[in-house]
């Protein structure tokens, strides 16, 4: 075995996974505060990714004024996704509210194919180029950097979210609907709020994906990752989000470099499957209770 | 007499088609269907089996989803089971089509029984995450198991028969599919009328009260997702018998959600509802080429923009019906007829 | 003394950790209809559900007719005739009337699949025997002709209730286990449905269990009386023991104002509503 490439690639693993881990706390997000699994993640990523590369690369603004406007970009969307379409929606079947998200990702595609057009763009660069080394050990640039870009983003939502008003409107939302309404807190408005945030956090990542992996209007299906993240972790919790993304981020890319590229979907879905059989609300998750 | 309606005993209470009139439209229809062929353009009749096969799988999809309240995205890859299957069995064992269809959807159902094992632990958006999981994975298959699946280049169908008949024409596959499409429906008909129907609907609207009242969950989520895989596994057997020739991207996810969506458009739960939808998410598309058509004089590059459009409006109608209309066609089939009826006067 | 049906032995049931059910022993005797009272999340329903199978409960049997079904799945026990209404309306919101109560002779019904897709001879004569039974036994019975075919989400509460009872029925009960039958009713559907478990238990012999908050209904028709409070049984015996126990004074004492309880117990006995 070839440790040094196993270490190498390990980095690299994990820090796609702190990008996968920065994606599923936006969807825990929004599925605390709304229950709602959000299977357009992976295309609000794509169309701020391209905002992204509207602001940066053909109006040629700094990255640092791009990348905001991105993300807010990125939320405006989540938020208004949830304001058009999610909230008519309260109070309908599991399935319809995800196929409505579903249907949504098929709108923004087409969308993006007929602004951008089809084919695939690449960003301007705008992380450091020079390549990093912890002793022996290379890791791209790209990667690293939007690696600590992620948690530098990861960290400032858990610190806000634990601390903040709306961090605890959110958490008291989710655990209970009805007493939080009782105690004033407007239920709508952290629907919104939680949409807002979650979709920015997709956002980050979804520039960040693309910065290194480029850009189609296709991009989006990665978030079937986020979803073995999700499912693994446990929906609904934020510690499963970010240690689910690392361990599906590594577990990805260590297949990729090991087996190849074609087992990636294989070896993460398989995981997936007997994580639900053996702990079917994934290793963090809450069970649902039933109630007669 | 104990029912006040006209019919008065209860086999003609509960017999399908009550009354004279129903049995008067379902005979033209019957009659329309049989003489479509002859008249409709080359094109029509294509589309016309894809309908047809498109009826099936959306069928078969309801009664698991609609009826039974399984939320599953691995329809498509059940289809993909069931074509390889048949396209096999007809060119290593010589079968013809009434064998190897009919064999392909009892090893779809098994690998569908397989995949809703899960349901018994998981619900709801698990469940849907767990089918996602199974359709990777035989996506996977399909790409690997060379020997069988022939790889990314996939596989011919070299001996397309039923009953010695070379099925080489759009003609012929037309009388196989359509009927084979009414059984289908049919056949869900009938669930319905039986314990095994109630019990589906009583696993969807309350699986614990249903429990605790006789229902046992296991059996009847499973045979749930037997039976939809079995129309699955037989819908995909047409497909190849169709267009003879199976490949991995022959039912990618997106098969899995554009069924999904036909049956949402077209009301879930409702035995309506998935023909409707079948009918019409199979011809958007083409609605979409003759706009584009019409279009083009003003629009120059309106042909470029043709595919993108059609996934948008794909997305559009999904939200759309959900949001505005979310009992589907079925539901505004049902409006129109009421007030058909009542106009211009009651009946 | 009768036969007892069920037979309850050192039920205990808690969730995590809260005790729900302690040492719960009582007896349900044949052809007599008992009742179970207690406070609000006295653990009524929860018995109820250990009794469905439901619910596990950590300790103690449970014996109907003379055998454990301990170990038996929840549709079983159904088959076996331990019929129930639930306290939260459980009715399946997509079938009408008729099918709800058909649902309840589920377990007793033997079409197949291929006989259901088919429709063939047999599935015809079962369904259309059960259309009878049901029809004959159940929906004149309970006077529901006129909302067979309706959906049973347009239904006003008073008649859901009778259709879970319906579907209760259709099971084919040895015991009918009933949740709160009356609650939420007006008077008069209160009365209508105290007659129909009166009628159910004189003339079809049936047993009754049914946990019921209003206290004139139970002390006007019930045999047995079980009083839960905490998860644990404070007393039983007849209604007029259990109205002057001390302990259930007590109970309902700690659970509301003096005047409630004395309405609760029906001591004021006309003025229950
Ligand atoms: N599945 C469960 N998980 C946790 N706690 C439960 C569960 N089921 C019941 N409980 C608790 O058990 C206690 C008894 O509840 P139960 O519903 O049996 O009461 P009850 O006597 O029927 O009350 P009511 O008169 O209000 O219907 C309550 O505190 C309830 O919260
Ligand atoms: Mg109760």
């Amino acid at each position: 075995m070839d440790w040094l490439f196993f270490f190498e690639s390990s980095i690299a693993g994990l820090a796609t996974g702190a990008i996968y881990s920065l994606v599923a706390l936006g969807f825990v997000i929004i599925y605390k505060a709304t229950r709602v699994i959000n299977f357009a993640i992976g295309e609000i990523m794509m169309i701020s990714a391209y905002l992204f590369l509207t602001f940066a690369g053909i109006l040629e603004w700094h990255p640092l004024i791009a990348l905001p406007l991105a993300m807010l970009g990125g939320g405006l969307l989540g938020s208004v996704t949830e304001k058009l379409i999610i909230r008519p929606m309260l109070g309908e079947s599991p399935i319809s509210v995800v196929m409505v998200t579903i249907g949504l990702s098929s709108i923004l595609v087409g969308a993006a194919q007929i602004i951008w057009g089809p084919g695939p763009r690449i960003l301007p660069d705008f992380l450091p180029r020079a390549p990093i080394f912890i002793g022996e050990l290379y890791v791209s640039s790209k990667i690293a950097y939007s690696a600590l870009i992620a948690i530098g983003l990861l960290v400032c939502y858990l610190i806000y979210f634990r601390f903040s008003r709306g961090g605890v409107a959110l958490r008291a939302t989710a655990s209970d609907q009805a007493a939080a309404f009782s105690m004033g807190i407007s239920v709508p408005k952290v629907f919104n709020y939680a949409w807002f945030f979650g979709s920015m956090a997709a956002a980050l990542a979804g520039v960040l994906v693309a910065a290194s992996g480029g850009l189609s209007p296709y991009s989006g299906s990665m978030a079937l990752s986020i979803l073995v993240v999700v499912i693994f972790g446990g929906l609904d919790s934020l510690t499963g989000a970010l240690v689910g993304g690392l361990l599906v981020g590594w577990l990805e890319t260590m297949t990729g470099a090991f087996l190849g590229g074609e087992y990636k979907m294989l070896t993460i879905f398989t995981l997936l499957t007997f994580v639900l059989v053996l702990k079917p609300y994934g290793l963090f998750g809450t069970k649902e209770i039933e109630r007669l | 007499m104990r029912i006040g309606d006209a019919v008065s005993t209860y086999p003609s209470d509960e017999a399908i088609f009550r009354t004279q009139t129903q049995k008067v439209w379902m005979g033209i229809f019957i009659a329309t269907l049989l003489t479509f062929p002859f008249v409709s353009s080359p094109y029509t009749l294509f589309l016309a089996c894809l309908v047809g096969i498109a009826v099936i799988s959306a069928t078969g999809l309801n009664i698991l989803v609609g009826l039974t309240g399984q939320i599953s995205l691995g329809h498509g890859g059940f289809m993909g089971v069931g074509a390889y299957t048949a396209v096999w069995l007809a060119d290593n064992m010589g079968m013809g089509l009434a064998l190897s269809m009919p064999l392909a959807g009892l090893l779809t159902a098994a690998v569908g029984v397989v995949v809703g094992l899960p349901s018994l632990r998981v619900k709801g958006l698990y469940l849907a995450i767990a089918t996602m999981a199974a359709s990777v994975i035989l996506h996977f298959i399909f790409v690997h198991w060379e020997p069988v699946t022939g790889g990314n280049a996939g596989i011919n169908l070299q001996n397309a028969n039923i009953f010695g008949i070379n099925l080489n024409s759009d003609l012929r596959m037309y009388f196989v599919v359509v009927p084979l499409a009414i059984i289908a429906v049919l056949g869900e008909r009938n669930l319905l009328r039986t314990r095994i129907g109630r019990a589906f609907i009583a696993v969807r609207d309350r699986d614990i009260s249903a429990e605790v009242l006789g229902v046992d969950l296991l059996r009847y989520k499973l045979m749930s997702f037997g039976l939809s895989s079995f129309y699955a596994g037989c819908a995909g057997a047409l497909w190849a018998y169709f267009f003879k020739v199976v490949t991995p991207e022959s039912f990618p996810l997106d098969t899995s959600i554009f069924y999904l969506a036909a049956i949402i458009v077209g009301g879930m739960g409702t035995v309506l509802g998935p023909i409707l939808g079948a009918i019409f998410m199979t011809l958007v598309p083409e609605i979409l080429k003759i706009l584009t058509a019409v279009v083009v004089p003003i629009l120059p590059n309106a042909q470029v923009l043709l595919s993108p459009v059609r996934v948008v409006v794909f997305g559009a109608l999904i939200v759309g019906f959900l949001l505005y209309e979310p009992h589907g066609m079925a539901e505004m089939w049902r409006r129109t007829r009421r007030y058909s009826h009542l106009w211009p006067f009651k009946t | 003394m009768a036969d007892d049906i069920l037979e309850l032995k050192g039920i205990s049931l808690s969730f995590g950790g809260l005790k729900v059910l302690s040492d719960v022993s009582f007896t349900v005797p044949e052809g007599k209809i008992t009742a179970i009272v207690g406070p609000n999340g006295a653990g009524k329903t929860s018995l109820f559900n250990a009794i469905s199978g439901f619910y596990k409960p950590q300790a103690g049997e449970i014996f109907f007719k003379g055998e454990n079904i301990g170990h038996l799945h929840p549709p079983k026990r159904a088959k076996l005739g331990l019929a129930r209404s639930f306290q939260n309306i459980a009715l399946f919101r997509g079938m009408t009337v008729l099918d709800n109560i058909k649902l309840g002779a589920h377990s007793h019904l033997k079409t197949g699949l291929l006989a259901a897709l088919f429709y063939i001879g047999k599935a015809q004569r079962e369904e259309m025997a059960l259309r009878e039974e049901v029809e004959t036994k159940i929906i004149d019975f309970l006077e529901i002709d006129h909302i067979r075919n309706m959906s049973v989400a347009s239904l006003a509460y008073g008649l859901q209730k009778r259709v879970e009872l319906a579907r209760a029925l259709a099971i084919g009960p040895q015991v009918l286990l009933l949740d709160e039958p009356v609650a939420g009713m007006n008077r008069e559907e209160k009365e209508d449905m105290a007659r129909f478990i009166l009628d159910l238990n004189q003339e079809w012999g049936m047993t009754v269990l049914m946990v019921e908050h209003d206290m004139g209904m139970v002390m006007d028709i019930s045999d047995k009386v079980v009083v839960l409070n905490f998860g644990q049984l404070i007393a039983q015996g007849t209604a007029e023991d259990v109205k002057n126990d001390p302990e259930v004074i007590k109970a309902y004492l700690g659970s509301g104002n003096v005047s409630d309880m004395r309405r609760r117990l029906g001591v004021e006995a006309a003025g229950s509503e």
